[in-house]
């Protein structure tokens, strides 16, 4: 338990399997001859990139759901608001190439009969910029709400509350023509990313392999800071909040900093997600996805930074199995493993497993050596 | 001013009623088709002052083109589209003829001068109809056409009228023409007073068209109204605004209310809240069905039958839901959000394999249709029902709450759940009961939701985030704090939406929880106090 | 009353605070001298805890002042700004992190800086892993210094709590029970240990056993219904009519 180790081994397990699947699929689509076993198809790939940002989504809610205890029940707005901000650089990078062949403004505007470009469009034809925006928006964010609600001490089912009324509000204003984000339909018809097409082959299998280093490097910080001392005292917050308290931790200040960083990070997540599935829309901000998230953390394990990231790529593996046999039964299952989870395997399947083969190590160990000095359990203090 | 002579003969005929020089209607529609147009203004004026009760009808149908001369033998008839084909119609009687070729006839002509002609007889005509709803509207018509020719008519009807409504109808009406005429002023300012005094959008369009007459004094008197008509109807909005809250109000009590009960005494949330509204709305929609089905004429009685029935399946889903899924995650409040989420999705998904994923009809009774007026502001008979049904709910719980040995437990449980244990109340079965009567209720209200919304597995989560809202905002583990937030929320809902629009309204609202949870953590209604913080 | 708040290290005058009318607190007025120890009993409902409440900046008072070192105004401060002032508190039910060593625990108590980047590159360094041995020793649980705070029995939760309290190297301890639910000999060990404590730290402690308040043997004060009735001896106390009418006569 003492100063534990950036990376232990589940990290480096998980750290490997990453970087594998960073190269074989990418490999599998691009050099496999199509028809062989070990082809992949490019819609594969997107998928599976899509899973990937699905993972860093739910690394960001573990971080502070799992270790430090704010159930954000609003998460995917900023997931939403990094890949609005990618879908704007992508809206602009059409160019005159439109339906309406308007050399700036986007379909959606040359349609709403706007003559000019919102200021808040300004710059999103950078894609430096675009990409400073996927960060600080959600950041900014996040920093305002949880400034407000952490110094005034909103805490447990109550902020989770007010999280799902933030993505709530945000999704009724985006559904709004006038908020020029495209109302309903959202942005889509993208074309290319810094010159690369978005259909071709190559690009998506680049887009899978930035994934891939996102989720990577995000898992990288989350360790970063659950390992340091910080992350010692976002769990004595998550466990004795006013012990925390009273021994001088500024709790608010503590929410507030894995609140932002989480966002952030969803907010990467969202913008490597948009050009992935081609699509952003005001259904992302819906107050059902974001619990969603919450459920991949759950089934993962929670407090597990590679837990979280399995759940997410198992229940959305299971998603897509599903609603392609079955779709009636997708709900089903998903709602049963929102209970059964929740009451059965409160540790997910990581911690689960990681228990069992804790409780079968102690069992070897204690064959070995029965008795020792240290393990001996004293209940006399020395006094 | 031949009209002005038409209408005075007519009147003279419908006076002297049963003329003996009148000849039989019959004869005189047989007469439509010949001649030029003045030769048809004789027979109109003809037909206008044969007092048969039929005449209108053969004068709105020739005013609406719908008369023919057949080729064949001449004869009058009128045709009427039906599916997509012309049918030919006796126009007295109504009577089916055949199939109306678009050779067959030939159209009877009117121009505009006939037009106002068959204007101006209808609507004396049916200014003197014995029948009151007819006399009220034709003087809408007029009040409508605002015709200085009908002045004399009016007066000559009023002369007659007792209807006190019809009277007023008529007063407008006449209104309404005078302001049309040149008359004097001193008419026109009498004319102005009466159509303050009516103060509708209508009066106010005519009234401000007459401030802006070239007639300074005219203008001036018109402004003056116009001024004083915009005041009462601002007053008349807020008044309709405040309704609208209200009613708003009652909806999100009506949802909310179950779930501050459990909230308040078990500290949980209930995320599947919305779909126990939704299983109520159902369980009406089976009502109905089985009530067309085997006994139609107990309709109006369905929403009575309805009433327990909800109750009774949502309070039972909801126990279920407390056994099966609460009950194992007490102290882990955030956990018992996420299972009764997923409960939330089964429910939905198991009525969209039962009943379909599309909208069900569910029909109000007769006494909650329609709706009826207090001044300027309308109020529909449902939402009038719903307010008294959510404020009846409320009483009943609070008598539950205060007044009954469940209710006293209830209370003990939520003030201090060790302590009542350690008193040798049953906490676990507390617990279900209250989850069961937060459900029956979810119920309840689903019953009231099918009169005002759509019925489809999609209903509880519309209402899910603003029911949160409500017991957020009121305080948790407090009826009356539901009943002020539900009552608060309702209004400055309806109070944004005309200035910002339902959607940001909506928003705005939102936001302004969101701020408000800020200065207040607890709620409106939070109790204080070292106890609750542990 | 200036001369004593300027030599006290706590110093309450009228303190008041009601909760939904119910006055809990009501014109509190009590003097704490720097090393002094003092006990503070009353029945249930007299105001204890939420005296330390207003003490640790956790509730604020109507009226009245609180004073620190006879001039730090401690109602304009939070909770985590008073206990870096200085102002340790062990709650009535022991609280520790229960996910975290008995170590680490005391690491995470021990002072030093607290902000959240400070936090986040601290590493230990030899002091903080000397000072750490050192409190282990002192309450008793060095054996015990891998095990988590979760699987401690009742009386080490709360001797681990003490000792956190000691980490923070506080000017002032506010000890809420810390003999409830413990056997007698752990409550012997308990009182032996603030005994030890006194004198380098100015230390109230609230309790209900009357022989654990013997055992310590310092100045008591009587509260009800949120004001002082009696303060001296326990022996000086427990004659007091008042006293003996609304507390130890039950």
């Amino acid at each position: 338990m003492t100063a534990p180790r950036l990376l232990d081994t589940r990290s480096v397990v998980f750290l490997t399997l990453i970087a594998v699947a960073a190269v074989a699929v990418p490999m599998a689509n691009l050099a496999a001859e199509p028809g062989s076993a070990l082809h992949l198809s490019s819609f594969a790939v997107s998928l599976f990139g899509k899973y990937l940002t699905y993972a860093l989504l739910a690394l960001s809610v573990d971080l502070i759901w799992g270790y430090c205890g704010i159930l954000s029940l609003g998460h995917g707005a900023f997931f939403a608001l990094g890949g609005y901000a990618m879908g704007m650089h992508l809206m602009r990078e059409i160019g005159p190439r439109g339906v309406y062949a308007h050399p700036v403004l986007p379909d959606f505007m040359v349609f709403l009969n706007w003559d000019a470009l919102p200021w808040y469009w300004w710059g999103f034809d950078m894609f430096w910029f675009a990409c400073l925006m996927v960060v600080l928006v959600p950041g900014a964010l996040a920093f305002v709400f949880g400034w407000l609600a952490f110094r005034s001490r909103v805490t447990g089912v109550y902020l989770s509350i007010i999280t799902q009324a933030l993505t709530y509000a945000l999704m009724l204003a985006f559904f709004r023509n006038d908020m020029g984000f495209g109302g309903n339909n959202g942005l889509t018809d993208f074309k290319d990313l810094l010159g690369f097409s978005l259909q071709s082959d190559a690009t998506r299998a680049g887009l899978f392999v930035a994934s891939a280093l996102a989720l990577a490097a995000g898992f990288l910080i989350c360790r970063f800071i659950v390992t340091s001392r910080l992350g010692q005292v976002l769990v004595s917050i998550r466990d004795a909040e006013a012990r925390a308290r009273f021994l001088g931790y500024r709790v608010e200040s503590y929410k507030l900093f894995v609140f932002t960083i989480s966002a952030m990070m969803a907010g990467v997540a969202g913008a490597l997600y948009v050009p992935q599935v081609g699509i952003i829309n005001p259904g992302e901000f819906s107050p059902a996805n974001s619990i969603e998230i919450v459920i991949w953390v759950a089934v993962g394990g929670r407090g597990l930074l590679a837990g979280a990231a399995l759940g997410a790529i198992l229940v959305n593996a299971a998603k897509t199995l599903l609603t392609g046999w079955a779709p009636e039964i997708w709900l089903f299952f998903l709602g049963g493993v929102f209970v059964l989870v929740t009451i059965f395997l409160p540790r997910g399947v990581l911690g689960g497993l990681t228990a069992a083969g804790d409780r079968l190590g102690r069992r070897r160990r204690r064959e070995y050596r029965p008795r020792t000095a240290t393990s001996g359990r004293t209940t006399q203090p020395a006094e | 001013m031949r009209m002005f002579a038409l209408t005075l003969g007519l009147l003279a005929a419908l006076l002297t009623s049963g003329a003996a020089l009148a000849q039989p209607l019959e004869a005189l529609v047989a007469q439509l088709p010949a001649g030029g147009y003045p030769d048809r203004a004789r027979v109109i004026a003809a037909i206008a002052e044969s007092g048969d009760d039929r005449a209108a009808g053969v004068l709105e149908a020739l005013a609406a083109g719908e008369l023919f001369a057949l080729k064949a033998d001449g004869r009058v008839v009128r045709g009427i589209e039906r599916s997509g084909e012309t049918v030919a119609v006796d126009p007295l009687t109504g009577a089916e003829i055949g199939p109306l070729g678009r050779r067959d006839g030939e159209k009877i002509k009117v121009n505009n001068a006939l037009r106002r002609d068959i204007a101006a007889a209808l609507g004396a005509l049916t200014l003197m109809s014995p029948d009151p709803a007819r006399r009220l509207a034709a003087a809408a018509r007029v009040f409508a056409g605002a015709d200085p020719g009908q002045i004399e008519a009016l007066d000559a009807a009023l002369a007659r009228e007792t209807d006190p409504a019809v009277r007023a109808a008529m007063m407008d009406a006449r209104a309404a023409s005078v302001m049309a005429s040149d008359r004097p002023l001193a008419e026109k300012r009498e004319a102005i007073d009466r159509l303050v005094a009516r103060g509708d959008r209508d009066a106010l369009s005519i009234l401000t068209a007459a401030a802006a007459s070239p007639d300074a004094a005219l203008a001036a008197a018109a402004e003056a109204g116009r001024a004083e008509v915009e005041r009462v109807r601002a007053l008349w909005g807020t008044a309709q605004n405040l309704w609208y809250g209200l009613s708003l109000g009652s909806v999100l009590m009506l949802a909310a209310i179950g779930l501050a009960i459990s909230f308040g005494v078990m500290g949980v949330i209930n995320m599947a809240h919305g779909e126990l509204v939704m299983l109520g709305a159902y369980t009406t929609y089976v009502v109905q069905e089985a009530i067309r089905a085997a006994a139609p004429g107990l309709f109006d009685w369905s929403l009575a039958i309805a009433l327990p029935l909800a109750f009774l399946v949502s309070g039972a889903v909801g126990v279920a839901i407390e056994r099966g899924v609460c009950r194992h995650l007490y102290g882990r409040p955030l956990e018992t959000l996420l299972a009764t989420w997923g409960v939330s999705l089964i429910l939905q998904q198991a009525v969209r394999s039962v009943f379909g994923p599309t909208n069900k009809e569910v029909g109000n009774p007769s006494w909650m249709s329609g709706a009826f007026e207090i001044g300027q502001i309308a109020i529909t008979w449902n939402r009038f029902w719903i307010l008294i049904f959510a404020l009846a709910v409320f009483a009943l719980l609070l008598a539950v709450l205060k007044r009954t040995p469940m209710g006293l437990q209830m209370r003990a449980v939520t003030q201090n759940r060790r302590m009542a244990a350690s008193m040798g109340v049953r906490t676990d079965w507390v617990d279900a009961l209250t989850f069961g009567l937060g459900a029956g209720i979810a119920g309840l209200a689903g019953v009231a939701l099918s009169q005002i919304d759509n019925v489809s597995p999609n209903l509880g989560q519309g209402y899910i985030v603003d029911s949160f809202m409500v017991v957020v905002f009121g305080g948790v583990g407090n009826l009356w704090g539901a009943l002020a937030g539900a009552f608060t929320l309702g209004a400055v809902n309806k109070f944004l939406e005309p200035h910002a629009g339902a959607v940001l309204a909506k928003v705005l609202l939102l936001v302004f929880i969101i701020l408000f949870i800020q200065r207040r953590p607890r709620g409106l209604f939070a109790l204080k106090g070292r106890a609750v913080e542990q | 009353m200036v001369r004593q708040a300027a030599n006290s290290m706590l110093y309450l005058d009228g303190v008041s605070i009601s909760f939904d009318g119910f006055r809990a607190i009501n014109g509190l007025s009590l003097v704490m001298a720097p090393g002094e120890m003092r006990a503070v009993i009353g029945p249930n409902g007299a105001g204890k805890t939420t005296m330390m409440d207003i003490i640790t900046g956790k509730t604020r008072p109507d009226a009245g002042d609180v004073l620190f070192a006879g001039e730090i105004d401690l109602t304009r401060h939070d909770e985590a700004g008073i206990a870096r002032l200085g102002i340790g508190r062990k709650f009535q039910k022991p609280t520790v992190f229960e996910t975290h060593s008995v170590e680490d625990n005391l690491l995470l108590a021990l002072k030093g800086r607290r902000g959240v980047f400070d936090v986040l590159r601290a590493r230990r360094t030899a002091a903080e892993s000397a000072r750490i041995d050192e409190l282990l020793d002192l309450i008793g649980l060095e054996p015990r210094r891998r095990d988590l705070g979760a699987d401690l029995g009742h009386g080490q939760k709360q001797w681990l709590e003490i000792g956190m309290l000691l980490a923070q190297d506080p000017k002032v301890l506010l000890i809420d029970e810390p003999a409830a639910g413990m056997t007698d000999a752990e409550t012997a060990q308990t009182a032996a240990l603030l005994r030890r404590i006194a004198g380098e730290h100015t230390i109230m402690v609230v309790e209900h056993d009357m022989d654990f308040v013997r055992a310590l043997g310092v100045k008591v004060t009587v509260l009800h219904e949120g004001t002082v009735i009696a303060e001296g001896s326990i022996d000086h106390v427990s004659a007091d009519p008042r006293v003996v009418e609304v507390y130890l006569g039950r």
